[in-house]
């Protein structure tokens, strides 16, 4: 199963805020199916890192009290227009997704 | 063996072992064990160590005082500390009160942190920040009106 990851860069007050949405079930292993009874096993982000030109800039830790589809948010400092900010993330099934975004 | 005993013993294991060294450590693993903890005082040790924890304006929370589903609250975390390291959201009441957190780089990125989290009942929801040696955290009560843990 594919992902689609997708990232906003917006320009704020002291930096830029960035938003990044993953398409993502985020499954707690809590639910059962309606139909079958049978558990859903769990499956939900672990680890999402978003990187400025490179290097790492916040890391963040994801389980399965974070809703299904997460939009997460943070604020990056000192970019500048044209700058590459990048977002990579994997999930407890070792699926993995990202994508990047330049600076307007 | 039930369910809970069995989680209980998980829990004890991981503290004995894991939670020793720093769990937020910057060589990012999985903190899994942060998530087995099923109280609020137990995760803010396991994150924290015993550094003093105390309110403060420095952290402020947006979040719905109400919301009508559970599955998604929005929460968004601000503080204004300048050498914020880290920002954890806890909801006390969850099954797993440890949601999520994220490791800042003082420097290169703005103290805000922002997620959509699931609430299982109405329950207060902590964001503590770690900046130098000191726990500031803030707090706020949302009521839930249809739950969003489990089916």
């Amino acid at each position: 199963m594919a992902f689609t990851t997708k990232m906003k860069v917006k320009t704020g007050e002291g930096g830029h805020e960035v938003l990044c949405l993953v398409k993502h079930p985020m499954e707690t292993g809590l639910r059962k199916d309606r139909k079958t009874g049978e558990a859903i096993p769990a499956h939900y982000i672990e680890i999402m890192t978003f990187k400025l030109n490179g290097s790492t800039v916040a890391e963040a830790v994801l389980g399965q009290g974070v809703s299904k589809d997460p939009l997460i948010g943070i604020n990056v400092k000192g970019a500048k227009s044209g700058d590459k900010i990048n977002v990579e993330w994997k999930d407890n099934m070792g699926e993995t997704g990202g994508t990047e975004a330049t600076v307007k | 063996m039930n369910r809970r005993l069995f989680l209980t013993g998980m829990a004890l294991c991981a503290g004995g072992f894991g939670l020793l060294k720093s769990v937020m450590s910057m060589a990012m693993e999985w903190p899994k064990a942060l998530f087995e903890l099923e109280s609020e005082p137990d995760v803010v040790k396991a994150l924290f160590g015993d550094a003093p924890v105390a309110e403060s304006g420095g952290v402020s929370i947006k979040a719905p005082l109400q919301a009508e589903n559970g599955a998604v609250v929005p929460i968004k975390v601000t503080t204004t500390l300048a050498d914020a390291e880290s920002i954890s959201i806890v909801v006390e009441k969850n099954p797993a009160p440890f949601i999520t957190s994220v490791n800042l780089q003082p420097g290169a990125s703005g103290g805000l942190y922002s997620a959509r989290i699931k609430m299982g009942q109405t329950s207060k929801v902590a964001a503590y920040v770690k900046a130098g040696d000191k726990v500031h955290m803030a707090a706020q009560e949302i009521k839930v009106t249809v739950g969003g843990c489990g089916g």
